[in-house]
């Protein structure tokens, strides 16, 4: 099945793209797709313990069980003021 | 039939009934069949307009109909309607808004002219605006975002507007800090915003705090106050504003910015998340660049300071949708506004059902900030240089190399003559290029990316790595003042 990725802020700079679309597997979850994408940037995964994620909008956390056509989000924490 | 569940403070309204079977096919329709049925209801379920009060929620069975359908939720005969007062005891304003304002208050005529404009709305009208003027909120920050937070809420007759900050105001600060002008570069921030509000609106109480907020003084600077902006720029007093206002229970409009994206919301309501609902866990430190490290653009903190700015009024008349339990993200860049929905977690450490955060902690121990012993000054003193021993060591022709670990937009800024840029995050790729048996030294803006530049060389081999304390910066500042700071 196929997920949408969205990534912000610092994260969006390391893949160098807002939005990716991926295949999954089906039982896929959002920590899952976390950790590929890790993979393929190696430079995401010191973020792993300080961003929230969401699925279609909604927060929701990483043993999240995706289905075809979800948007994942992932967002790290900013503090700029 | 379906059957709605009546909190207590409600009962007198339905002949002291815990519940009422009524007719319908919509949460929408069984409340008009309840309100037919027990009248009295009536105003405390629905506004002026007939829409329902802000603070009423309304479950089917466990679900905030706000998730689901709002008022066209279709409701079966065997699902249970239970109404939710935001405000335990059946007081009727919406959550921790202030008080109505004292009898006697009035607006001068000069403030009818003033805020005219607001009072011919019905939103607002007299009322409201007497709301504001009784109202007391509380700033952190005086820079991007308390900028037109404190300068909008002023400007909307919010009577006590107080502001934490301890900062002088930097040229650097200028490209968005509008409550800072030219002049006023090297004045405390504080009153620079005090003559910048008070000329702004006279009518405005300026309550200013020039101390850092801390653990120590938090709750006691908070207690007066009816709602908090945050508008800080640093993880610990992120966490310390989000822990004060939910233990003290005050509304806390939070705002938050990087680069091009901006983050607000509205947490520590009662009924809604709080920030560490969303982020547990603080980044560890360095991870997250700041505005100094990153960069900001000028405009963000103005948009999305007046979207806090809003909340805060919004909050205050007790009208409108908050950006409760919503999180908004903006992105600048391709002016994107999305929301994403969020809950309180039972299992929160400070606003969950068994809290295990009851009173203020370390924030900077807590974001590991503050390393619990210091680390000996002399492996420092190994690993450091400094710009006048650099800058005596290459006058002697001793055999460095300077590596420039800074992005190439900074290097056209400024530079070390002859040094090498390799950006941190091509150090890995790159190292190679680099000889083994010479001396090298990183170098950055401010000395951070740099350190790690230099473990990182450390780690795959290399002998002799220093690390430019305080980097281009302390070099400008002590060899070279003729190239330009950023």
């Amino acid at each position: 099945m196929r997920v949408t990725v969205k990534l912000f802020a610092r994260l969006r700079d390391i893949a160098g793209s807002p939005e990716l679309a991926r295949d999954v597997a089906p039982g896929a979850t959002i920590g899952s797709v976390w950790r590929e994408l890790a993979r393929e940037f190696p430079e995401l995964a010191r973020y792993e313990r300080s961003i929230s994620s969401a699925v279609n909008t909604d927060y929701a956390r990483m043993d999240h069980v995706l289905s075809d056509g979800d948007e994942v989000a992932f967002l790290p924490p900013v503090s700029g003021g | 039939m379906p059957r709605i569940l009546i909190p207590t403070p409600l009962r007198p309204y339905t002949d002291k009934q815990d519940a009422v079977d009524v007719a319908g096919a919509t949460v929408g329709e069984l409340l008009a069949d309840l309100t037919r049925k027990h009248s009295g209801l009536k105003t405390h379920l629905y506004n002026d307009q007939g829409k329902l009060r802000s603070f009423v929620n309304v479950y089917v069975n466990d679900e905030d109909i706000r998730y689901l359908q709002k008022e066209q939720t279709p409701v079966k005969s065997e699902d249970t309607v239970s109404i939710i007062p935001s405000v335990a005891g059946g007081v009727e304003t919406a959550a921790p808004a202030p008080p109505a304002p004292p009898r006697g208050s009035a607006l001068t005529n000069d403030e009818y002219k003033r805020y005219s404009r607001h009072l011919i709305m019905p939103e607002v009208g007299l009322d409201g605006q007497l709301k504001l003027k009784a109202a007391k909120v509380l700033c952190i920050g005086a820079g991007g975002l308390g900028s037109p937070v404190a300068m909008y809420l002023a400007a909307a007759g919010v009577g006590t507007l107080g502001i934490v900050d301890f900062d002088t105001v930097d040229f650097s600060n200028l490209q968005r800090q509008i409550l800072h002008g030219t002049p006023d570069v090297g004045r405390p921030k504080l009153a620079s915003a005090k003559d910048r509000l008070n000329a702004l609106n006279p009518n405005v109480n300026i309550e200013t705090y020039e101390t850092a907020l801390t653990s120590e003084n938090a709750l006691k600077l908070f207690e007066p106050y009816d709602v908090i902006v945050d508008g800080t720029d640093n993880f610990p007093t992120r966490y310390l504003v989000n822990d004060a206002c939910v233990l003290l229970g005050k509304p806390n409009a939070y705002g938050s910015i990087f680069r091009f994206e901006g983050q607000a919301s509205v947490f520590a309501m009662k009924e809604g998340p709080c920030y560490r609902c969303l982020y547990p866990e603080p980044p560890p430190p360095g991870l997250v660049p700041s505005c100094a490290e990153g960069g900001v653009l000028g405009v963000l903190p103005g948009l999305v300071g007046v979207i806090q700015a809003t909340e805060a009024i919004k909050l205050i008349l007790g009208t409108g949708e908050p950006l409760i339990g919503r999180f908004l993200i903006v992105d600048a860049l391709r002016m994107k506004f999305r929301e994403l929905r969020l809950r309180k977690d039972p299992a929160c450490p400070v606003c969950g059902t068994h809290p295990t955060v009851t009173k203020l902690i370390d924030y900077e121990q807590f974001c590991g900030i503050r390393p619990a012993a210091p680390e000996p000054v002399a492996v420092n003193a190994a690993t450091e240089i400094t710009s006048t021993e650099l800058k005596q060591r290459l006058d002697r022709g001793d055999k460095l190399i300077v590596v420039d670990v800074r992005e190439p937009h900074e290097y056209q800024i400024n530079r070390i003559p002859g040094s090498l840029l390799i950006p941190l995050g091509d150090v890995p790729k790159r190292y190679n290029e680099l000889d083994p048996d010479l001396e090298i030294v990183t170098q950055c803006k401010s000395g951070v990316r740099s350190a790690k530049a230099a473990d990182f060389l450390r780690s795959v081999g290399f002998k002799k790595v220093l690390n430019l304390k305080g980097g281009i910066l302390d070099w400008v500042d002590k060899v070279d003042p003729s190239q330009p700071k950023y």
